[in-house]
């Protein structure tokens, strides 16, 4: 038995933040700095109890990704069901632990500058309080039932927080967006987990996990991976699921970098990753998830290049980043797969913050009405260009190592079409992520605005994540000897041959991504609105999102309504209308027989004689014989 | 003899009555006041017997019998088990939070909450007794004071809907009763215990004919489509306290026959229609929640919410696999509960606005942010969010059901999306969008209000939280049943 502070209070880490959520709602509702330091307190508490399983899994190598530690403990038992709730500890789990842990801890305290003056400010620590509890919950699982608990409760926390603004009609409709579109994926993931169940008896992952590798049925296997890979299409915002992620932009920033960039969204990928074993059994199930994911990573990133508002592009980076995570994993790569996750999640998180700033400066989110701001505001600028350099590939930064690991785990499974979609994108990204910085933060100031610094609560964070986004890859570079890859793996570990080739040419498609950024909103040297205006019909159409949106709505508002409607009518007038009928009937020969009523008792008797016969061989048919 | 519990929690609401016809009209916070605490004392009693039930020993606790007319063997015999003892609990709650609900009812207070308890002992009685009489008596006595209810306090449209739900409520018990003389008659052991009634082995001919009447009798009052267009007429027109009594309880009635009388009588009859349930069921959750889509008064949203929901319970009864059923009778509590809650709080709107329009609203989580999110809580409960007890009972019915009836579960797991759709889009055009000035003079909840809205809430929370409580106790008293009766019948699929 490892002795470890961290292992042995495990319960601790979600139970700190419910008790933070808890007290902050019924106790300290009115007491603002007070709620917050509960909030950030609890997350003290889990983050540090993380670190400690971090270390005790580094440091003790008897925790593997094939010989987790498991605890459990039984919360419903009927016949037909039985559910646990418990904690799988492994790499992958302390990795995420970590990820998860750290963001919330920064964000918190950010929030704490950003949120300054909010009226529902102690809401917003109690929302996130509950947020970081589901979080953990689902991150720790040890079976789907689980998963699929903490998934919903996300789900709800993510609802709740998109909605904080409630007044706003646009995070009105961004929220209910975001939980129906959750709710459809849903609906397939709890089908896929019920049949599990049902074809194994069990919830529990590593039951599982014993059940599929003996099972040779691939008919089934497949269809319970696509059912459960339909999770992951609505959390990870996976095309066509994809449409309510940059609509919950409308909730505060922080929100946004630590829910709807960082860890909610990664849930997908994280689940992916838990259950891999399942995808891994069927050939058709990874090919599904590695295309999905890599053509999701293209086409929001077509997306990107088109929209003008600060964190919308943002939400499309994160849509086409998860694009990659979902297809390394799709490729065969757990470790790609998550190596990307966690370094990705530094950066998104630093880039939203930095968007935070920003906007809590400048009160604006168009790019195009800002410009120049890095003169006013040099370390919110620095972070940003860090972060853009992290996303876009730029060696030593850490998305450089995390995105050339699934570039090579694509190319070296031999999916040449994904390798090339993959390329584009790096190409795309980098050349997005430019436009967005040099906009904003470059060239003349376009709109009469008045930047200033962030209060050090924001900025400290900052600086954080800056240097995790500097330095995080190296966990996972190939010259680093029991890295990322040696700790979270599938089976045995696997460390692909660092491929210089490969590595040149993905800096070199960066370079000319941002090169050509630069030519355009820099140097001027291309005129992008000449471009937009020659391809009129093709910017339009990638400015609009492809028009899934418009699409989707057309078929709520004229399908779904109208179904709804037709309905409506039908009870109305056909089932009650028959109903009504029947009751006019009864008016009717009740107001002609009463002509019956002749007042003769023989009459009246000889009635009920005949009525009591026929009764009684109503009854009695069946009895005697007869019905079968 | 020990204390006689559950004859206790039957009397309470008639003493309560008793008490109230001999207090003047004027003094109606007195006559308010010995509501709250007839039903407070169900309230403890039921917990008292909830916790106390020995799920060692399982079966049927608590009994009382005194024999009541020899010559026919009826028995006045009360007794619960796992079955019966979370409905009576949930009739407890919902009564006593009914009655604060109504804490604002001034017009013929005294008569009002006379037959209020007068309908609520009804109630109990049905889910009491072990005895197949008295439970069609009781029965009856539910459905009485109910048209009075809403016929003299109710609203919009109230002669018509107070008369069609009681012409519905008795054409179904008049099946029922069929049922009950033609069981009786056929047995012959001059009985009407139904334990004993259960013991007995029938001819599958008669199963088949039998359950056909209680199908279509109780079926009336789940509602089972087409049956069902009483029910929403009915919610939108009662009082507040009759709506959370008629949902919350009164369908129930409905369910709770089918398990009690129909399967654990019939088991083959059972066998033979519950396709036909099958069906009919996942049009009242799909069709239910379209037509909730629909609405625009908020009682009819939730009234045609019922519709979807306890088509949910028909599912877990038509599958006949303990699970299943298990996940029927949580349903019932669960959507009790919940329904519950919900009307509470449109009527507090109501009562303030003097509107249920949906169009009227929006923004109102400024001026009352607490049956905001109240209403957010059993929105989510609606929708069968995790964390809140309508999911475990949605969840095993799901899987009890998927056993036997793929495509159809499947069907019925698409309902949790369509709630979520109907559910939300009221939450946003009600409460959410910009403060509405229009209604800046209307109150929060506050005081006594918030009572029914904190009981209503934490139940569904502490039960969502830790599920085993009830279901545990609903497996003990469903699971025996199903391992005599039904595991012999071989109903199954693909699993």
């Amino acid at each position: 038995m490892i002795e470890s502070i961290g292992l042995n209070y495990i319960w601790l880490v979600p139970l700190a933040p419910l008790v933070a959520f808890i007290l902050i709602t019924f106790l300290f509702k009115r007491f603002k700095m007070l709620s917050a330091l509960t909030a950030i307190f609890s997350m003290v508490i889990s983050f540090w109890l993380s670190l400690d399983i971090v270390k005790t899994i580094l440091t003790d190598h008897s925790i593997t990704m094939n010989s987790p530690l498991e605890k459990a403990v039984p919360w419903l038992n009927m016949n037909g069901l039985f559910i646990e709730m418990g904690a799988l500890i492994d790499p992958l789990t302390a990795g995420m632990l970590f990820v998860v842990t750290f963001i919330s801890l920064l964000v918190m305290v950010y929030s704490v500058g950003y949120m300054h003056g909010d009226p529902g400010f102690s809401r917003f620590f109690s929302y996130l309080a509950l947020f970081v509890f589901s979080m953990l919950g689902l991150v720790i699982a040890n079976n789907y039932f689980q998963m699929f608990v903490f998934w919903e409760l996300v789900g709800l926390s993510s609802y709740l927080l998109i909605g904080f603004y409630f007044y706003k009609d646009s995070a009105a409709q961004a929220n209910k967006k975001a939980f129906i579109t959750n709710r459809v994926a849903d609906f397939g993931f709890m089908i896929g987990i019920i049949i599990l169940y049902l074809y194994f008896g069990t919830f529990n992952f590593a039951e599982l996990a014993k059940g599929i590798s003996s099972s040779s049925d691939l008919a089934f296997l497949t269809l319970a991976g696509i059912l459960v890979f339909i999770g992951p299409i609505g959390k990870s915002g996976q095309f066509p699921l994809h449409v309510w992620l940059p609509d919950a932009m409308e909730g505060p920033t922080p929100v946004s970098a630590l829910i709807h960039a960082a860890t909610m969204v990664a849930a997908g990928v994280y689940l992916l990753a838990r259950g891999f074993i399942l995808f891994a059994s069927s050939t058709t199930a990874m090919t599904v998830v590695a295309y999905l994911g890599g053509w999701t990573a293209l086409f929001a990133a077509t997306i990107a290049i088109t929209q003008r508002d600060f964190k919308r592009i943002l939400a499309f980076s994160t849509l086409s980043q998860l694009g990659y995570m979902v297809m390394a994993i799709g490729v065969g790569s757990l470790t790609a797969g998550m190596f990307h996750l966690t370094t990705h999640a530094f950066f998104k998180a630093l880039m939203f913050l930095c968007a935070g700033s920003v906007i809590h400066a400048l009160h604006k989110q168009d790019i195009f009405e800002m410009g120049g701001v890095f003169k006013e505001m040099k370390i919110t600028g620095t972070c940003m260009v860090i972060g853009g350099l992290a996303i876009a590939g730029i060696p030593p930064f850490a998305g450089f190592w995390s995105k050339d690991e699934i570039l090579l785990v694509a190319k070296e499974n031999g999916y040449t079409l994904l390798y090339v979609l993959a390329a584009v994108t790096a190409f795309l990204t980098a050349f997005y992520m430019f436009r967005l910085i040099f906009l904003a933060f470059f060239g003349e100031k376009r709109s009469d605005y008045h930047a200033h610094e962030s209060p050090w609560t924001m900025t400290v964070p900052l600086m954080i994540l800056a240097v995790f986004s500097i330095f995080g890859g190296f966990i996972g570079a190939p010259f680093v000897e029991h890295g990322f890859a040696s700790y979270v793996y599938f089976g045995e570990p696997h460390h692909p041959k660092p491929d210089i080739m490969l590595m040149g040419s993905s800096t070199l498609i960066a370079l000319a991504g941002i090169f050509l950024a630069w030519l355009v909103y820099i140097k001027k040297a291309i005129s992008a609105e000449k471009i937009a205006n020659q391809f009129a019909p093709i910017y339009k159409f990638l400015y609009n999102k492809w028009y899934i949106d418009e699409l989707y709505q057309w078929f709520f508002d004229k399908i779904v309504l109208g179904l709804s409607a037709l309905l409506n009518w039908c009870d109305r007038y056909i089932v009650d209308g028959i109903a009504h009928s029947i009751a006019w009937m009864t008016r009717t020969i009740g107001a002609k027989g009463r002509y019956v009523h002749t007042g003769s008792l023989q009459t009246y008797g000889l009635v009920i004689f005949a009525a009591v016969v026929v009764i009684v061989l109503f009854l009695a048919g069946p009895v005697v014989g007869g019905v079968q | 003899m020990s204390f006689p519990i559950l004859s206790s929690i039957l009397l309470a609401p008639v003493l309560g009555v008793l008490i109230i016809l001999f207090i003047p009209e004027k003094e109606d916070k007195i006559i308010k006041i010995v509501a709250a605490i007839a039903t407070g004392i169900t309230v403890l009693l039921s917990l008292y017997a909830f916790v106390n039930y020995d799920q060692s020993v399982g079966g049927i606790q608590f009994v009382e019998q005194i024999p009541w007319i020899d010559e026919l063997g009826v028995v006045y015999a009360l007794g619960v088990d796992g079955i019966s003892l979370p409905l009576v609990l949930l009739t407890a709650i919902v009564i006593f939070t009914g009655v604060f609900a109504s804490w604002d009812m001034e017009k013929r207070a005294k008569e009002f909450f006379v037959f209020l308890l007068a309908l609520v002992a009804g109630v109990f009685g049905v889910f009491l007794t072990t005895d197949l009489f008295f439970f069609y008596l009781f029965f009856e006595v539910a459905v009485i004071p109910m048209y009075i209810l809403i016929g003299v306090w109710g609203s919009t449209n109230k002669e018509y809907a107070a008369m069609k739900l009681t012409l519905y409520l008795l054409v179904g018990s008049a099946f029922a009763l069929i049922a009950v003389i033609g069981v009786y008659l056929y047995t012959g052991l001059n009985t009407f215990d139904i334990q004993t009634l259960t013991q007995y082995t029938y001819d599958v001919g008669f199963q088949k004919f039998a359950f056909f009447l209680l199908m279509i009798g109780f079926g009336f009052l789940v509602p089972m489509w087409p049956l069902h267009t009483w029910s929403p007429d009915g919610h939108v027109a009662a009082p507040t306290a009759v709506s959370m009594l008629h949902a919350g309880v009164l369908m129930k009635l409905g369910g709770y026959g089918l398990v009690r009388v129909g399967i654990f009588l019939f088991p083959e009859g059972a066998k033979f229609w519950a396709p036909l349930i099958a069906v009919l069921c996942i049009v009242n959750v799909v069709y239910g929640a379209m037509v909730a889509m629909a609405q625009k008064d908020l009682k009819f949203v939730i009234g045609y919410s019922s519709v979807s929901h306890m088509g949910y319970v028909l599912l877990g009864i038509a599958a006949l696999n303990t699970l299943s059923i298990n996940g029927a009778v949580a349903q019932m509590f669960a959507h009790g509960i919940m329904t519950a809650l919900f009307f509470a709080l449109v009527g507090n709107v109501y009562n303030k606005a003097h509107t249920r329009m949906i169009a009227d609203f929006g923004g109102l989580a400024h001026q009352m942010p607490r049956v905001a999110t109240g209403f957010v809580i059993a929105g989510l409960a609606s929708l069968g969010l995790p964390g809140l007890v309508n999911f475990v009972a949605e969840f095993s019915i799901f899987v009890g059901a998927f056993r036997v009836y793929q495509v159809l579960a499947i069907l019925a797991i698409s309902g949790i999306v369509i709630t979520a759709v109907y559910v939300l889009r009221v939450v946003q055009k009600v409460f959410f969008g910009p403060r509405n000035p229009r209604w800046d003079e209307l109150q929060d909840a506050k005081g006594i209000e918030l009572v029914p809205i904190v009981i209503l809430c934490g139940v569904l929370i502490f039960l969502g939280f830790f599920p085993s409580f009830l279901m545990e106790l609903i497996n003990n008293g469903v699971d025996p049943f199903v391992q005599e009766y039904l595991s012999t019948l071989k109903i199954g699929g693909m699993f």
